[in-house]
């Protein structure tokens, strides 16, 4: 038996010791700096090539845009070196900003252009902003009616319909009214339900071809005197509204289970997908016109509007099939077994989730969209793009930095809208996400 | 029951054959495919007879014809006396060069800024994250222009040079380096790379095998290199040293317009191809970036924990765990942008570096033969779509998961 001293007894604390606060290097300013800039060796390094970077393109960027900059002046000379050239030329941009908003649009005429701008700006509040009232009836007039209301203000409606348009309408509504009224027949079913929704249809049309055709007592524009931003805007905006209803239709054609449509939606969309936007482009410009039966002219915007519409389907169907596909079999199932036919299951079960699914992909194609735009100064249209160069050409403002101050403005343009649209996307992914499925 | 079957059969009789959904979906088919062929047809004739207006003839016999203008970069043999189709050729080697190389260099800068932006180091990270946001938000053509037009413009003029290690020399005519010299015996040394790629094949499969059997590990990698600098090296001096380098003269002296680099010397790049390279690396590699994060954030943290617990290093988890696992997400969105930036490549056509496009825009333009022309473009551009995106799901199918 061992022997039991009283004086080992080790010492025990009775009471707690008070919290110490932690090192130092662990919290605050300098534990953050610690932990992400300063972690290692080859970290530290790391972080001192960083901030060297991170200096050059400051200090390049703040030189050029602001510190050496010219803020005023009549014409190029004031951005000549000795004095300047060493930053942006900002009266160049300045004497030239109404070109590049609005074109050549003559210049009387240019409320039109500004009001089709506010209205615009105002729709897409209502369609974003979250606790708007009836924000699909916002989706609607921005995809129906706003297109029809730009197309009158800009170009000034007035559209004169003589000749054979007139009379192949007149035949073509025969012919559809006719079929509404046989085929239902034929297939032993009450026919008026279908004339009467095939009427409306073709009164919405007559009601918008009726529009266009009013003279609201505004002059006519020409498309060749549209650029700058303003066509940018539409080319976009067409590409969008157009592409949208088609990427369905041929989206549903490629999963339809009846052969042959599915093979021409296929081939349709790998087209378009493989090829380059500028081909399509080209193809527009020199292929078209010959396509068209004699005397037909279209217009040059429309070509390209054209080209641009038929590429952006293709990318639109891709993004619809994702949704399509992405909808578990048994919303399919379920529509059809409560006996509903198939627009009905398209139509009111599968495509409301697909599309709600595929916003941010609609999103992302409509920047991608955005951008290719660009591309239209090449066919020889004035968008932001060919206005900027046509503008660096000028002999008045010839200067070392003409061409960078222009570029750099371009590049702020098309960044602020791409990457507003780009959050708005990230956002909406965030939001729609439920966390399951 | 009698009665109920009779009912039954005349219930189906009683459906219209029209009423059939097979019968219907053909009939709507066939609707369309007669729609379409109406459609064609029309356009057809409308060509025809538009094409006899303008008394344009149609067919490939233009191919054959002299095209008499110069191509300011040429992979093979191409003089103005050359034919419309051996001009069209040099704009497809053109397309594919410049496709190939970008794939490349905007594959190396991707992975690295996509493997910055997730750095913990912050300020990496964010640079990699402004570069990105910056990039992708930038039409393509307006970051040709400003290489183009802007960046290039400011070099030094065709009189002028800068110069790294006096062998790399840039100015306004583009940037000039060292071209190799093929003299008599060169063959040698080609065979001798050749044998060494087959020596390191042979060399990888015994690796793997001895690690497999003996679990005992090869310095592959080191041995590979040596291999690849050493048996050429060695081939080239016994060759007496077949290969060598022709430097860019630039000339100083004489005439003032004389001055400056002297033509056909040395291996050129043209600032055409350098702003649309530039461009196009700088573009894609954003992308392919943000590729790259998705991948690696797509392996669970789980797996690499699991790695570090079995005492693998950083390095190790990264090559035997995470990346494989990540390549599967990575693969098919990267083809997608190797087509892209193939595609993209076109956009040469508007600072005319000489691309499949620019070369037929200016065939198109000198012969009007539009049809042609444009149909080539497209047959083109999808055959070579076609075999990235066959090379590349057979790469994907390769690395794939294999399911059980």
């Amino acid at each position: 038996m061992a022997t039991y001293d009283k004086n080992a007894v080790a010492f025990v604390r009775s009471e707690m010791v008070g919290e110490s606060a932690a090192p130092a290097g662990e919290v605050g300013v300098t534990g953050w700096v610690r932990k992400n800039l300063f972690s290692s060796i080859p970290n530290s390094i790391l972080t001192i090539f960083g901030i060297y970077i991170a200096y050059l393109g400051i200090s390049t960027i703040a030189n050029f845009a602001f510190i050496h900059a010219v803020w005023s002046g009549e014409s190029g000379a004031a951005c000549q070196p000795p004095d300047a050239g060493e930053g942006a030329c900002w009266p160049f941009i300045s004497a030239y900003f109404k070109q590049f908003v609005y074109g050549r649009f003559t210049i009387s005429e240019r409320w039109r252009v500004d009001l089709v701008y506010l209205v615009g700006a105002l729709g897409l509040i209502w369609l974003v902003y979250e606790r708007s009232p009836k924000r699909s009836l916002a989706a609607l007039l921005m995809l129906t009616a706003f297109p029809i209301f730009s197309l009158i203000l800009l170009t000034g409606g007035n559209f004169d319909y003589s000749g054979p348009f007139l009379l192949t309408c007149v035949i073509l509504t025969a012919v559809i009214l006719g079929a509404a009224f046989v085929i239902p027949t034929l297939t032993k079913s009450n026919p008026v339900p279908t004339v009467i929704a095939v009427a409306v249809i073709l009164l919405i049309i007559a009601f918008i071809l009726f529009l266009c055709s009013v003279d609201f007592g505004l002059i006519e524009v020409e498309t060749s005197l549209w650029g700058g931003l303003l066509m940018t805007l539409v080319i976009a905006v067409v590409g969008i509204v157009v592409s949208l209803p088609f990427g369905v239709v041929l989206a549903l054609g490629r999963q339809s289970n009846m052969p042959i449509i599915r093979i021409i939606c296929v081939v349709f969309i790998e087209f378009w997908r493989g090829v380059p936007l500028i081909t399509v482009l080209f193809m527009a410009s020199v292929m078209l016109p010959l396509f068209m039966p004699k005397g037909v002219q279209v217009d040059n915007l429309l070509r390209a509007m054209i080209g641009v519409a038929f590429f952006a389907s293709a990318y639109m169907a891709e993004v619809v099939r994702g949704g399509l596909q992405a909808l578990p079999k048994g919303q399919y199932e379920g529509a059809q077994a409560l006996g509903l036919n198939y627009w009905k299951m398209m139509g009111l079960i599968i495509l409301p989730q697909a599309l709600k699914l595929v916003i941010p992909a609609i999103v992302s194609t409509f920047i991608g969209l955005f951008k290719d735009t660009t591309l239209v100064s090449i066919v020889g249209l004035f968008d932001l793009l060919g206005m900027v160069q046509s503008a660096g050409s000028d002999p008045k403002w010839t200067s070392p930095v003409s061409s960078h101050t222009a570029y750099l403005f371009l590049a702020v343009v098309f960044w602020v809208f791409c990457f507003s649209m780009s959050r708005y996307s990230i956002y909406m992914e965030k939001k729609l996400d439920t966390g399951h499925g | 029951m009698a009665v109920q079957d009779a009912g039954h059969i005349e219930d189906q009789a009683k459906v219209a054959f029209f009423n059939d959904p097979k019968v219907r979906s053909w009939i709507y088919q066939l609707l369309l495919v007669a729609f379409l062929s109406w459609l064609i047809w029309s356009i057809w004739s409308n060509i025809a007879a538009n094409l006899e207006a303008q008394s344009i003839a149609t067919g490939w016999g233009f191919l054959s014809t002299t095209a008499g203008f110069s191509i300011i970069q040429k992979l093979v043999f191409y003089s103005e006396s050359s034919s419309y189709g051996r001009a069209l050729w040099i704009g497809l080697l053109n397309t594919l060069l410049i496709a190939f190389l970008g794939v490349i260099f905007a594959t190396i800068l991707g992975f690295l800024i996509g493997i910055a932006r997730l750095s913990s180091n912050w300020i990496v990270s964010k640079i990699a994250t402004v570069y990105i946001e910056v990039i992708r938000n930038i039409p393509l053509l307006l970051q040709i222009f400003f290489w183009y037009f802007a960046a290039l413009r400011a070099l030094p003029g065709k009189r002028d040079k800068i110069s790294l290690f006096d062998t790399i020399h840039l100015n306004i005519t583009g940037l000039k380096m060292p071209s190799p010299v093929f003299g008599d015996g060169s063959w040698i040394v080609g065979i001798a790379f050749l044998l060494s790629l087959a020596a390191i094949f042979y060399l990888r499969n015994w690796a793997r095998k001895k690690q497999q059997e003996e679990g005992v590990q090869f310095p592959v990698f080191k041995a590979s290199l040596g291999i690849l600098i050493l048996v050429p090296l060695v081939a080239f001096f016994i060759a007496g040293m077949p290969i060598g380098l022709e430097h860019p003269q630039f000339v100083t002296t004489g005439a003032v317009l004389r001055r400056g680099f002297t033509l056909g010397v040395g291996m050129n790049l043209t600032p055409e191809f350098i702003a649309l390279f530039l461009a196009l690396v700088i573009y894609t590699a954003a992308f392919i970036a943000e590729i790259v994060r998705a991948g690696i954030m797509a392996v669970d943290k789980g797996q690499s924990e699991a790695a570090h617990a079995l005492g693998l290093s950083n390095g190790f988890t990264l090559r035997l765990v995470v990346v494989p696992q990540a390549m599967r997400v990575i693969i098919p969105p990267l083809i997608s942008q190797y087509l892209n930036l193939t595609k993209n490549s076109s956009l040469a056509v508007a600072i005319a570096y000489p691309d499949l496009v620019a070369v037929g825009g200016t065939v198109l333009n000198q012969t009007g033969q539009a049809i042609e022309i444009v149909t080539l473009w497209m047959v083109i551009y999808l055959a070579i779509s076609l075999v990235i995106s066959v090379i590349m799901n057979w790469y994907n199918q390769s690395i794939a998961l294999v399911g059980r």
